[in-house]
C-alpha cells in the first residue's frame, strides 16, 4: 500500500515537474528568438500565463473523437515520460525502453491525428499528414543510431545506455561518436518541429496545422502536451549522448544547453518543404548514421 | 466564504491572465494591415506586452479590424467573430471603422462597425501609427484587467439587434448555432 502511494506520488511529481520545466523552456526559447531578432521579447513566464488564460476560456468541441484525440495526445506523452530517466528519477527500468519510448511517442502523434479527423478541418489534415510524413523521415536515421548504440553497449534500456557512458566525460557518446551525436541533434530538431522542419505547423501557410481547430481549453491541453514532449525529447538526447546525470539539477542544466542550441539553430533557417525535409533526412543524416553504424560493427 | 466571492475572485484571476496574454487575429482587408508588421517586429515589438499573433480564429482573443469593410468582407468578418472562443474582443482600427472615413459615400462599404459587431474600442487615425496602436492595445489591456471589456456579453444580450443590422446589409447570414 505504502509502495503504491509512493509510486503515485512519484508519477504526479514527475508529470508536474516536466510540465513546468517544459513551459519554462518554451518561455526561454521565445526570449532567445526575440533577442536574435533584436526584440525585447515576452517575459520568460509568458507560457504559464498563456496556459492559465487558455484554461479560462470557453471551448467548442467537435464531437467525441476530437475530445478523445486531445486526451490521447496528452496521455501518450505522460505515459512516455515514465520510461525516461530524468537524472536519478526513474520509475520503470527494463530492457527495451528505448524502443518502447519510440512507440509511445507515436501514440501521441496518432492522438493528434485522431483529433484532427474529429475536427474535419482540411488544413488540420494537411498538417497532421505532414507531421506523420516527417516522422517517417527522421525515425529512420534515429533508429539506425539507436540500433548501433544498442549493438555497441549490448543493452536496450535507456538507463543501461546512460550507465555505459559513466566515468569521465570523454566516455559520453557526444565525444566517443561525434558524428552520431550530430545526426541525433538534427533528428532532435526535426522531432521537436523546430524551424527548418516545421512544415507541419507552418502558421502562415496552413494556419498552425494540427491545432487549427483547437481553441480555449483544447489548445491549453495541447500546449501542456507540447511542453512534456519537449522534455521527453531533450531527456532522450541527454541520456543517450550527454551521459545523463546523477541528479535532476545537472540533468535540467544539460537539457537547457541542448534546448538553447536547438532554438538558436532553429531561428536561423527558413522552412523546408515537407518532401525536401524528408529527402534531407534520408540523404545526409541517414547516410552519416549508416557510416557510423558500419564503423561500430566492423 | 460564499460561492459568489470565490467565483468573482477566480474571474479576476482569469481577467488578469487574459490581460497578460492576448492572441491577436488581424483581419487584414484595409490599409491598416501595413502598420501591423512594424508593430509586431523589432522596431516596436508588441510581444513584450504579451500580445502576439494568432494563426486561426479559434486560437484568437482579439479581432483587429484593420480598415474599411465592404459588405462582402463583413460577412466573413462575422463568421470569423462567431468562430472565436468566449472572452473575445474587437478593436476597430482607423477612421473607416468609426464613420466610414474616406469611403463615407461608397455604395458597398459599411460605415459603422459598432452596429454589426460589439467593438471594445477604436484606434483613431488614417492610418494610426504603431505608437497609437500600442497605446490603444495597452488601454485595452487595462480594460480587460478591470473587467470592462465585455463585448462578447453585449453581443449575447443584444443578439436580436446585431442580427437585424447584419441582415439589413447582407441579406441572409448563415448561422452555426
Amino acid at each position: 500500500m505504502i509502495d503504491l502511494i509512493y509510486k503515485i506520488g512519484h508519477f504526479l511529481l514527475i508529470t508536474v515537474f516536466a510540465t513546468a520545466l517544459g513551459l519554462l523552456f518554451m518561455g526561454i526559447a521565445r526570449k532567445i528568438i526575440a533577442r536574435i531578432q533584436k526584440r525585447y521579447g515576452p517575459p520568460v513566464y509568458q507560457p504559464y500565463l498563456d496556459v492559465l488564460k487558455l484554461f479560462g476560456k470557453d471551448a467548442i468541441t467537435h464531437g467525441f473523437i476530437f475530445d478523445f484525440g486531445a486526451v490521447m495526445a496528452l496521455g501518450g506523452v505522460i505515459a512516455t515520460l515514465f520510461f525516461i530517466p530524468l537524472g536519478s528519477w526513474q520509475l520503470y527500468s527494463m530492457e527495451g525502453t528505448v524502443l518502447l519510448v519510440i512507440y509511445l511517442l507515436a501514440v501521441a502523434s496518432l492522438g493528434m491525428a485522431m483529433g484532427t479527423v474529429g475536427s474535419g478541418n482540411p488544413q488540420a489534415s494537411i498538417g497532421i499528414s505532414r507531421a506523420l510524413t516527417q516522422m517517417l523521415g527522421y525515425e529512420l536515421p534515429f533508429l539506425v543510431i539507436l540500433f548501433s548504440l544498442i549493438f555497441r553497449y549490448q543493452t536496450s534500456s535507456i538507463w543501461g545506455l546512460m550507465q555505459a557512458q559513466a566515468g569521465s566525460f570523454l566516455n559520453w557518446n557526444l565525444f566517443a561518436y561525434p558524428m552520431m551525436a550530430l545526426v541525433a541533434f538534427v533528428v532532435l530538431i526535426g522531432m521537436m518541429g523546430k524551424k527548418p522542419f516545421d512544415a507541419m505547423i507552418a502558421p502562415s501557410e496552413i494556419g498552425s496545422g494540427p491545432v487549427v481547430e483547437s481553441g480555449g481549453k483544447y489548445l491549453g491541453m495541447l500546449l501542456l502536451q507540447k511542453s512534456i514532449t519537449i522534455i521527453i525529447e531533450l531527456a532522450l538526447y541527454v541520456n543517450l549522448f550527454l551521459g545523463g546525470a546523477d541528479n535532476i539539477f545537472s540533468f535540467s542544466f544539460k537539457m537547457l544547453i541542448v534546448w538553447i542550441l536547438a532554438t538558436m539553430f532553429g531561428s536561423l533557417f527558413p522552412r523546408f518543404r515537407i518532401e525536401d525535409g524528408v529527402k534531407f533526412f534520408w540523404k545526409w543524416p541517414l547516410g552519416i548514421a549508416i557510416l557510423q553504424a558500419l564503423y561500430i560493427i566492423i | 466564504m460564499n460561492n459568489n466571492f470565490v467565483k468573482g475572485s477566480w474571474q479576476e484571476i482569469l481577467d488578469w491572465a487574459q490581460n497578460k496574454s492576448i492572441n491577436m487575429l488581424h483581419y487584414c482587408t484595409g490599409c491598416g494591415a501595413i502598420e501591423l508588421p512594424p508593430t509586431m517586429t523589432s522596431r516596436y515589438d508588441m510581444s513584450r506586452f504579451g500580445i502576439g499573433p494568432a494563426a486561426t480564429p479559434r486560437q484568437a482573443d482579439l479581432l483587429l479590424v484593420t480598415g474599411y469593410l465592404s459588405t462582402k468582407t463583413l460577412r466573413r468578418l462575422i463568421y470569423t467573430y462567431e468562430q472565436m472562443q468566449a472572452p473575445k474582443f474587437v478593436v476597430g482600427f482607423g477612421s473607416c471603422t468609426i464613420n466610414g472615413g474616406m469611403y463615407w459615400d461608397s455604395y458597398n462599404t459599411i460605415k459603422q462597425l459598432d452596429k454589426y459587431l460589439p467593438v471594445e474600442m477604436y484606434i483613431a487615425g488614417c492610418m494610426p501609427r504603431p505608437e497609437a496602436i500600442l497605446d490603444g492595445l495597452l488601454k485595452l489591456k487595462k480594460m480587460i484587467n478591470n473587467g470592462e471589456a465585455d463585448g462578447y456579453q453585449r453581443y449575447q444580450d443584444n443578439l436580436e439587434f446585431y442580427h437585424q443590422n447584419q441582415e439589413a446589409v447582407l441579406g441572409e447570414v448563415q448561422r452555426t448555432q
